[in-house]
């Protein structure tokens, strides 16, 4: 009786003051969209950092000698850096896990590949303009300095190398970009978060004084003072599950249309975002849009409503 | 259970004491009530009389735990209300009934919707109500006019729906501040007849009031209050 009293007061509640109630709800979902949308943006970060570890390299590019001033690297070099590597995969504390050795044909394949969409471009690209190179994993990605220090010695027209590339460098600039709008998203998502919750301040005080009679006569007879502020905060609950929903939905739509559509062809980059994730938001959104409006609601109506 | 009975019958600690009560409103010059002192006993009719801003109406406040004391001890049926921790504060005023000058009452309910609302949000069940309101209503005597809205009730029978309200939980006391200064002598004593009904029952009485009439026909007891102090304590009083 007592719990089909309160729903009733929530349903009424949020009637009286419906445009109050869809603006808090919208403000809420927004704030709630952005905190999923930057949870996962977190969790994917988390998920390429794992999944580039394992084939991220380090390359050394050898000089293609297109110039009069350098030449192509001489066998002898090769070997000189061959010999390095294997004497540092070897030993008590290894600093490379495995090397190998790409030709200009090689090479040319995979810029055939990687190029696939500009025909002409691969066209004009003579095999021989590509470099050779040695791909390098190493032990630890994170000792790319130690390695850099052991081998910048060859990267000169006697050493026979052009560049040393850490491809690790290069993801760390994609996990910047993507940790900047990680930042990005939750900021909004906060400020957004302090309007739905003014919003969920001020649609407690309408209520409370729209009830103003009710909550009087509900004190002078002694009802709880929980039965008398449940249906304020159920209110304010109500319209934190319900921006929730919306956030979830919000979510599942990016998914499908932004990254499994208009951001497929990077899906080779950036990683799929796993359904799991997506899916994970809608218990997180929900706790956190009825938590937060809850405890608001409380704090809000000690303010409003008096014992 | 026959022992019971009869240490309750001669149990002689009043129902409402206040101990040398003083308050002070923030702000104020001087205070409202200054050391009072009075005991009310179980099934008393009291008045307190007095002239606008003589402290009548802080006693009533004081009583229901809307204001605390500055000083002294405020005793409710064996309970210190002043010192009483703020959620308890519902469940004691389940003991007291209150009437205003005002009635107070919802204009979206009828007379059986708000006095079935009292009931409703101290967690009794639709069918309490059901059993319970109608004999209430009966009682004030608005038998009949059950689905009326306030505002189709004349404001005796309106004050007659506020007692109800206030009398349907069978509270210790029944507390009135000022009942009849909204109704015509005539409306006035016959709320006036439906308070010593109640009173019949074993209710305590509490009525603020300057009402002189009225003091003058009930002959009971009067405590006067003046500027904060009680001039005049007397059995069967009358206005003065």
């Amino acid at each position: 009786m007592r719990f089909k009293y309160v729903l009733n007061e929530v349903m009424v509640g949020l009637w009286r003051n419906v445009t109050m109630t869809i603006a808090m709800i919208i403000t809420m979902a927004v704030s709630l969209t952005l905190l999923g949308a930057s949870l996962l943006l977190y969790r994917q970060v988390e998920r390429m950092q794992t999944v580039y570890s394992q084939d991220v390299e380090v390359t050394m590019f050898f000089q293609v000698g297109d110039t009069p001033e350098t030449k192509f690297a001489t066998e002898e070099q090769k070997e000189a850096i061959e010999a390095a590597l294997r004497a540092d995969s070897t030993g008590a504390n290894p600093l490379v896990a495995s090397f190998e050795f790409e030709t200009k044909e090689q090479a040319r394949d995979k810029f055939a590949l990687l190029f696939s969409s500009t025909p002409d471009l691969v066209a004009l690209t003579r095999t021989e303009d590509l470099p050779e190179s040695y791909r390098v994993k190493l032990v630890d990605p994170n000792r790319y300095n130690e390695f850099e220090a052991k081998y910048e010695r060859f990267v000169s027209p006697e050493g026979g190398l052009e560049l040393i590339l850490d491809q690790k460098k290069l993801l760390e600039r994609v996990f910047d970009v993507l940790g900047s709008l990680q930042s990005l998203a939750l900021i909004i998502s906060v400020v957004q978060g302090v309007a739905a919750l003014m919003l969920v301040i001020n649609t407690i005080q309408v209520a409370a004084y729209s009830k103003r009679r009710e909550v009087a006569v509900m004190k002078l007879v002694g009802a709880s003072n929980w039965f008398i502020q449940a249906p304020f905060v159920l209110e304010a609950v109500a319209a934190g599950i319900i921006g929730a929903l919306i956030a979830y939905g919000t979510l599942v739509l990016a998914k499908i249309y932004i990254f499994d559509g208009a951001l497929a062809p990077l899906a080779q980059v950036i990683t799929e975002v796993p359904w799991g994730n997506v899916h994970l938001m809608f218990p997180i959104l929900a706790f956190a849009g009825a938590a937060v409006s809850s405890v608001t609601g409380w704090f809000a109506l000690r303010f409003y409503i008096k014992v | 259970m026959v022992l019971a009975s009869l240490t309750r019958r001669v149990d002689f600690r009043p129902v409402i004491a206040l101990e040398h009560v003083t308050k002070t409103y923030p702000k104020a010059q001087r205070p409202s009530l200054n050391d009072v002192s009075v005991a009310i006993d179980k099934g008393e009719f009291v008045f307190f009389i007095g002239p606008s801003g003589s402290g009548k109406s802080t006693i009533v406040k004081l009583l229901l735990r809307e204001i605390q004391p500055n000083k002294g001890k405020i005793m409710v049926n064996g309970r210190e209300v002043g010192g009483m921790r703020s959620w308890r504060i519902p469940h004691f005023r389940r003991s007291i009934g209150c009437v205003f000058q005002d009635f107070r009452l919802l204009p979206n309910r009828t007379a059986y919707e708000n006095v079935a609302f009292a009931l409703e949000v101290i967690g009794k069940t639709q069918a309490v109500a059901r059993r319970v309101v109608p004999e209430v209503l009966e009682l004030v005597g608005l038998g009949g006019k059950e689905h009326r809205y306030p505002q189709e009730l004349s404001g005796g029978e309106q004050q007659r729906v506020a007692v109800a309200r206030a009398f349907v939980n069978r509270p210790l006391i029944l507390l009135a501040d000022e009942p009849t200064g909204n109704l015509d002598p005539d409306t006035s004593i016959e709320i006036m007849r439906l308070l010593d009904r109640i009173n019949r029952t074993g209710t305590t009485v509490v009525m603020v009031t300057h009402d002189s009439n009225i003091v003058n026909q009930m002959r009971r007891r009067v405590v006067e209050i003046e500027s904060g102090k009680i001039v005049r304590d007397q059995p069967r009083g009358v206005y003065g």
